[in-house]
């Protein structure tokens, strides 16, 4: 409205109203394996208390962390390009970056160790102890696990639109890429805040 | 503010709901550790849904959006609470 300089077609609403579409299917992505693990939480009760007491609470609370600070730098980052402050934009995506690779990095010595232990999809150990045990850490790799390959598309994406951001593609007058970005990025922040409970706080 | 919604949130915003988010990540980690059996998980999903409504009204700006973004999120939310209860119904009173 206020670009009347700019002949380009542009429509933001609708850029976003697609970006949260997406993020429903995701939420209705997340929300059946929600559904599956609180029916065989209830079912398998014990199982679950009992085999919760594998996880490292540490590591859960680390990445909570690291998760919820990235969230701070790439809201912070969205803010900065409105300004038009682009090197601080680029900085602060840079951050947000490093902090997703921070957190696959703590991921990946929190599985080796699990596989370590013996509990792995599969493993010996873990098929013979009981049901509940077995289903819980099935859960456990295929949530956290396609929430990792999450956090893996999310650190591209930001890539890629830092790279935007230096090319100049991204600026203070067309930030739509930056901002739906960051949409995706907060989602994953979002479904990680459920699993740190579900999976680390069961003592 | 245009029809972007180009508002610029300022730091200080920001940096107050991130520290209420590491807070709450705190007090989920307390409750857990209370044993109050049932409520322990009452309370852990009662805090997570605190911290997420933090970040989609803070972080992904639906504090600035259109009241259509605001009451559109409720579709995916209400779908998964139908699931979930009905889902539920079936294994208490099976």
């Amino acid at each position: 409205m206020t670009e009347t300089a700019h002949t380009e077609q542009r429509d933001y609403i609708g850029a976003k109203l697609g970006m949260w579409f997406f993020l429903f299917t995701e939420v209705l992505l997340f929300g059946g394996m929600f559904l599956v693990y609180s029916v065989y939480r209830e079912v398998y009760t014990a199982d679950f208390h009992e085999a919760g007491m594998e996880m490292n609470v540490v590591i859960g609370a680390v990445n909570t962390v690291i998760l919820l600070t990235s969230s701070l730098t790439m809201a912070l980052s969205i803010s900065a390009i409105k300004k038009g402050a682009h090197k601080i934009s680029v900085l602060l995506q840079a951050a947000t970056v490093l902090l997703g690779i921070a957190f696959l990095v703590n991921k990946y010595f929190e599985w080796s160790d699990h596989i370590r232990h013996g509990f792995y999809p599969d493993s010996p150990q873990l098929l013979a102890m009981s049901h509940g045990k077995i289903l819980f850490f099935g859960l456990y790799y295929v949530m956290t696990g396609i929430h990792a390959l999450h956090v893996l598309i999310g650190v591209s994406i930001i890539t890629f639109i830092l790279v935007l951001t230096l090319r100049g593609t991204v600026t203070s007058n067309d930030y739509i890429k930056l901002e739906n970005a960051g949409l995706f990025w907060h989602l994953v922040d979002v479904i990680w805040i459920y699993l740190f409970p579900l999976f680390y706080l069961i003592l | 503010m245009d029809e972007r919604g180009n508002h610029i949130v300022g730091t200080k915003t920001y940096v107050f709901v991130w520290t209420a988010l590491l807070c709450l990540t705190g007090l989920t980690i307390l409750a857990a550790q209370m044993k109050m059996g049932k409520w322990s998980m009452v309370a852990n999903i009662a805090i997570a849904s605190a911290k997420a409504s933090l970040v989609l009204w803070f972080f992904m700006h639906l504090r600035q959006e259109k009241r259509l973004f605001k009451l559109m999120i409720f579709v995916p939310l209400i779908t998964i609470s139908i699931m979930i209860g009905l889902t539920f119904f079936d294994i208490w009173y099976r």
